[in-house]
């Protein structure tokens, strides 16, 4: 099962990357590409790294496409798409590829919530892989992400956000025209 | 369960893809969502080396990855909306990328 | 300041700085923000100092991934040697631009820290997110005059194949990670030794490489610097080709020396041929270039193939030569960027070699000085660049490269043609039309002498220095 949904995802995944490189059109290529993040995050999902699969949804699929787009509307002139009507290729690709997205993310959760469940309640399903080991160290566990992040890793990320503070006055100077 | 050599495989070909697309197209936006396709690929291999180790650490850098990506692409989008300003049509092809 | 945090005294300075400088950027006066350049500058001879100060000292901090050694002290200094003239040539070269802004010595503060971080991480998580503090920086100052298309172009170049780059690093830590199971180097360097090529840990360092390789635009990855120092302000090229570039070798030789020791002769065959190829193309197309700071551009990616002579010649010779090289090579070449910047022709700065005939004639001093960097450049006795070379191609040599070296001595010679032409131009030739006149800037003086005191120093008394090179490279050979 789990397989099936692996080589489902995958092929999807690498057939959007390629949408990506092939299609002329960027704005096709910024969709094709929230697919592929998606499938991604799917595959964490699989790899039993929730937080991440989440993370990604939010911090790929959410910001930084929608920068991504945004960019692509303000920047690239109508009369760069190709095609006499620029929705319809975008609506008969979307279409099939998110529905079969959904099927698999619906697999993959439906077969993940047991599995998670399991480990939350370790005396109810014995045999489960996850059982054997309490939730709080589970490396996938968002706990165990926390407590790395605020312990081993507390200076890359009090670096972290040094480089944000970065990028916010850097943008800044971009973006700020001189008043002349 | 899924071997974790199969997520790697995965992953070299995502980002073998993105390595194509950015030498292949002349968009800096579609070049730049390659970058970002390299970037994620090598995301995933971090998590299935991760998964094969049974330790969270992997997770963490990847979650420092995607911190630099998201900073990375405002930066980015910011030059790119800046040459705009300056010249209404946005390709690479003058700027000659990979001159020597 | 408390016991664990000593061994970040430097980063901690320099942080500090730039917190303050963000804070002072919104107070007034608001027309001039020469005062925040002054700030920034005091901050960085505060850091100058606390690494002097620390010199010889070792320590850890946060679980081992910063580290506190000699190696990553002799980078703060040199670092903080290349930032130092930067922000002096810069505190008037902003106005006459008429792009006086506070957020250029954020920035460029913002970088330097990116640049220290990198000599002081221990784990290629903290070099990754150091090389990005770094590169976001220094992608927005290369664009910071945003009136001018080229800078816009430039910076748009820099950026897209810096985050390619980035990619390539990204994977090569995620391959790495693989193999070893962890990010930190010495384990990286264990996990090696235990397992012997590990096909999958010598992907992961040549990719690694590439990522490097692109910081210290050794050839194939050099493509961007020509374009970059042409359309980036002329500081900006000052401090990319200095900082970036001592903090990419920063980087480079604590992962190549220390962490895949073991896989020494794999890098070394790999690194000779790069290191031939950088020399080579980067000395040929110069002789090309009548812009002056392309000139300089191909002319760095010239040293950047003779620094890799002494990273392929290894040892304390070898790698501590690479530690003096950059020294010498930072003040030659941050001397050279500010007489350019000094200069103006019907206010135009003044970057082609027209500009520079019968320069000699009105402005001896200035020409003169120009003269004794590119006779740095060069390598001529008694300049700094000469002690550099001997000690580089002495390593080679030593270590048995002897061909190496002959074609380093080769392109030694081939490279002084394009330096000896723009002295040839300055004290042989007539200039027609409008002058070329030097800008009245102090501070850019001060930059200058403190520039040329440093190439006849290092050349007249290298032994202290290239001791402490030799010292510095010591714990990471151990």
């Amino acid at each position: 099962m789990e397989l099936v949904t692996f080589f489902g995802v995958a092929i999807l995944a690498v057939a959007s990357a390629l949408g990506l490189v092939l299609r002329r059109n960027p704005i096709h290529g910024a969709l094709f590409l929230v697919v592929n993040l998606g499938c991604v995050a799917v595959l964490y999902l699989l790899l039993g790294a929730e937080f991440l699969a989440l993370a990604q949804i939010i911090i790929y699929a959410g910001a930084i496409m929608v920068l991504f787009v945004f960019a692509i509307m303000v920047l690239i002139p109508g009369k760069e798409e190709t095609g006499p009507d620029p929705l319809r290729p975008q609506r008969l690709l979307a279409v099939p590829l998110g529905a079969v997205l959904l099927l698999e993310a619906v697999l993959v959760l439906r077969s993940h919530v047991v599995g998670g469940g399991s480990s939350r309640f370790p005396g109810h399903q014995p045999g489960s892989p996850l059982a054997a080991v309490p939730p709080a160290v589970r490396p996938g566990g968002i706990e165990s992400v926390g407590r790395l992040l605020l312990g081993d890793y507390l200076f890359a990320f009090e670096v972290t956000s040094v480089l944000l503070l970065a990028a916010l006055v850097g943008v800044l100077t971009l973006a700020k025209r001189k008043a002349e | 369960m899924v071997p974790e050599t199969y997520y790697t495989m995965l992953s070299a070909i995502l980002f073998s893809i993105g390595v194509v697309g950015v030498l292949v197209r002349r968009n800096p936006l579609v070049i730049f969502m390659s970058i970002e396709l390299m970037l994620n690929a090598a995301n995933l291999a971090l998590v299935a080396f991760g998964a094969r180790f049974g330790a969270a650490d992997a997770q963490v850098l990847v979650f420092f990855v995607m911190t630099v990506a998201a900073a990375e692409v405002a930066v980015g989008l910011a030059i790119i909306v800046a040459i705009f300003r300056l010249r209404r049509r946005l390709s690479v092809d003058d700027l000659s990328l990979m001159r020597w | 300041m408390d016991a664990a945090l000593l061994p970040l005294a430097p980063l901690v300075v320099v942080a500090g700085t730039t917190v303050v400088l963000i804070l002072l950027d919104l107070l007034p006066p608001r027309t001039s923000k020469v005062h925040l350049g002054v700030v920034a500058l005091v901050g960085i001879v505060a850091t100058l100092v606390s690494a002097l100060f620390l010199w010889g000292r070792a320590g850890r901090a946060f679980s081992g991934v910063v580290v506190l050694d000699n190696f990553a002290l002799f980078f703060d200094v040199v670092i903080c040697y290349a930032v130092a003239l930067v922000l002096l040539l810069s505190l008037d070269y902003l106005r006459r631009n008429g792009m006086e802004r506070g957020e250029y010595y954020i920035l460029v503060l913002f970088a330097t820290l990116g640049m220290l971080l990198m000599a002081h991480a221990a784990d290629l998580i903290v070099i990754f997110l150091a090389l990005e503090l770094m590169s976001l920086s220094l992608y927005v100052l290369a664009g910071f005059f945003q009136a001018r298309l080229t800078a816009a172009e430039s910076a748009m170049k820099y950026f897209l194949l810096g985050a390619f780059a980035t990619g390539f690093f990204v994977y090569g830590i995620a391959l790495i990670y693989g193999a070893a199971g962890t990010t930190a180097l010495d384990r990286v360097g264990a996990a090696l030794g235990s397992a012997t090529r590990d096909p999958l840990l010598l992907i992961g360092l040549g990719l690694l490489l590439v990522g490097f390789g692109f910081k210290i635009s050794s050839v194939p990855f050099h493509m961007w610097a020509p374009d970059v120092y042409e359309g980036a302000p002329t500081s900006v090229a000052a401090l990319i080709a200095t900082g970036s570039k001592a903090a990419g070798f920063a980087g480079l030789l604590r992962v190549l020396l220390s962490t895949f020791r073991g896989a020494q002769p794999d890098w070394t065959a790999l690194l000779w041929v790069l290191a031939v190829l950088t020399m080579t193309v980067g000395n040929v197309v110069a002789i090309a270039q009548s812009n002056l700071k392309r000139m300089l551009a191909y002319s760095s990616i010239a040293h950047v193939g003779y620094m890799l002579v002494g990273v392929v010649a290894g040892g304390p010779l070898g790698a501590g030569g690479v530690l003096f090289y950059l020294l010498v090579y930072s003040f030659a070449t941050a001397g050279a960027f500010g007489v350019i910047l000094l200069l103006e022709r019907g206010r135009q700065e003044a970057v082609n070699q027209d500009d520079y005939g019968g320069l000699a004639a009105r402005h001896p001093v200035l020409a003169l000085t120009l003269a004794l960097f590119l006779l740095s450049l060069i390598g001529m006795p008694p300049t700094a660049g000469f002690a550099g070379k001997f000690y580089l191609f002495g390593a080679a040599v030593r270590s048995g490269y002897i061909w190496l070296a002959v074609i380093a001595v080769l392109n030694s010679a081939v490279a002084a043609y394009y330096y000896l032409r723009v002295i040839v131009y300055m004290y042989m030739r007539d200039q027609e039309g409008v002058p070329t006149e030097p800008a009245p800037s102090f501070a850019g003086r001060l930059a200058l002498g403190i520039a040329l005191w440093g190439v006849f120093q290092l050349g007249l008394m290298p032994a202290p220095v290239l001791d402490l090179a030799q010292a510095a490279v010591a714990p990471l050979l151990r």
